[in-house]
């Protein structure tokens, strides 16, 4: 299938791709790596007027230190950051979770904060970013506002970006030492979407179990140091407490199976690290 | 720049197998397309234009890449390499080509284009690549004939092969 027409532009500073987003509405969209929209062209589930390519705007360009926070911008592709000499250090979760995010051949031109920006419930940035507590910067022409990942993840694909804005940078908290991480999925294929993912966070504050493939977006509990039969009770609470549904890929029952599984050894396996 | 209108066709510059092209695409052309209608280089296989069976594999600046998720557009000032650019002369297989066939890692050959492009991609990044390197490379395409195993030998042979070149002593 092919995509319906579009006007294009390739803007040559971040001040013109913010101006012809603001005016064009809702019908102006951004194309960063091309890995989620273009097939939503060829499908033409989407038809927009504008598309605005991002890839050549050097600013957007940046995997950044800034104090403990990773800063990632819009045009970093997946496989920059996957080979960022600091990654297993600085954020060992995301060096779990590259692996499964889509195949070598997606992640060479797919964009971190486009899957953001795309917000799948079961896609495994997203998660991570919300595991981890970070944030993302969103600009328009007329402001830049800084949206905890916790109030920018509203839906089913659907996130707080407003008409005219875009994501600039994603921020992930950098990984403090004698914190542990972990991330395992379950998928059909290895580089498929996840059924049920999950990824652990243990540290001095106690746990944090982020799960996606569940619900309509991805959902982090915090969880106390507890005993065994606690703890096959807590997690037997958040598996129930999770909208699952039934779709082609797997029922409700064998999802709420996956999170009580894979969310037992992700957090296992975070404490461990941790040790 | 200007804003490209949709209804007309625009430059696209690229490098495509070591040449300048300058061709010409409306906005809404996949770079699958432009390869094999406007160039006729239907070395390049189409087979989903969902990203998901991994025919359409090209390589753009040396990374293996969807030609079907892509746009013509988006190419402009790349280096983009299709199958065509494997062997330098018609007659002769290149080294992976040549693994492939003795190998038996193609029946039908409609996957067989996108393959070769990731792994050569792969022998290119990490000479010698292993077992793991490989099923990771091929877990981005469908084979709907080999079962893979004879992929996996074929390329596991040509990673010996380099390694032999590379330390001709050794
Ligand atoms: C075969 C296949 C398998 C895949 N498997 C997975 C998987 O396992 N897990 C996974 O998470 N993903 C997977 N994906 C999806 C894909 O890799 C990501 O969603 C994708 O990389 C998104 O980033 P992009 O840069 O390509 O965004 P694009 O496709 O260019 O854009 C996606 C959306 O985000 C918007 N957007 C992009 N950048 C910005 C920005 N800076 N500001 C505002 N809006 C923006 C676009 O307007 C569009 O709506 C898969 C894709 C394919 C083809
Ligand atoms: S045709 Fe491009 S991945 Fe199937
Ligand atoms: S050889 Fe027929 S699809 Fe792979």
């Amino acid at each position: 299938m092919k995509p319906a027409s579009f006007d294009f532009l390739c803007p040559e500073t971040l001040e013109e791709a913010l101006a012809v987003l603001a005016e064009g509405g809702g019908e102006a969209r951004v194309i960063a790596g091309g890995q989620s929209l273009v097939p939503m062209l060829n499908m033409r589930l989407a038809r927009p007027a504008l598309l605005v390519d991002i890839m050549r705007l050097e600013v957007l360009h940046r995997i950044e230190t800034s104090g403990d926070e990773i800063v990632v911008g819009a045009g970093v592709r997946q496989a920059e950051l996957e080979a960022w000499p600091s990654l297993l250090r600085d954020l060992p979760l995301l060096a779990a979770a590259f692996p499964w995010l889509g195949h070598v051949q997606t992640r060479a031109r797919g964009t971190v904060c486009g899957s953001i920006a795309h917000a799948d419930p079961s896609a495994e940035l997203p998660l991570s970013l919300l595991t981890l507590g970070g944030a993302v910067s969103l600009r328009s022409r007329k402001q830049k506002r800084r949206v905890k990942a916790n109030d920018f993840f509203i839906g089913m694909m659907a996130t707080d970006l407003a008409e005219g804005e875009m994501i600039e940078a994603v921020h992930f908290p950098k990984a403090r030492p004698g914190s542990g991480y972990a991330f395992r999925e379950v998928g059909r294929r290895h580089g498929d979407f996840a059924i049920v993912a999950c990824a652990a966070v243990a540290d001095d504050s106690g746990l944090r179990l982020g799960i996606a493939g569940v619900d309509d977006r991805p959902r982090v509990f915090p969880l106390p140091a507890l005993n065994d039969d606690q703890f096959d009770d807590a997690i037997n609470d958040i598996a129930w407490s999770l909208n699952a549904r039934d779709d082609i890929h797997a029922s409700a029952r064998y999802r709420r199976e996956l999170v009580r599984s894979l969310g037992r050894e992700t957090l296992k396996e975070a404490s461990r690290c941790r040790a | 720049m200007p804003r490209m209108n949709a209804a007309r066709k625009h430059p696209v510059d690229f490098t495509l197998n070591g040449r300048t092209v300058l061709a010409e695409a409306e906005n809404r052309m996949l770079l699958s397309d432009l390869l094999r209608h406007e160039l006729g280089l239907t070395g390049t296989h189409v087979g989903c234009e969902h990203g998901v069976c991994g025919a359409c594999t090209v390589q753009i600046d040396g990374k293996p890449a969807r030609a079907c998720l892509t746009l013509a557009q988006q190419v402009r000032g790349s280096d983009v390499r299709t199958v065509e650019a494997l062997s330098p002369d018609p007659a002769v297989l290149s080294p992976l080509q040549a693994a492939f066939r003795r190998h038996h890692g193609l029946q039908c050959g409609f996957c067989t284009p996108g393959i070769l492009m990731s792994l050569d991609a792969l022998l290119r990044e990490r000479p010698g690549a292993g077992r793991e390197d490989i099923r990771e490379h091929l877990s981005g395409h469908l084979c709907r004939c080999t079962g893979y195993a004879t992929i996996v030998e074929a390329a596991l042979a040509a990673a010996e092969e380099q390694r032999k070149e590379e330390k001709p002593n050794a």
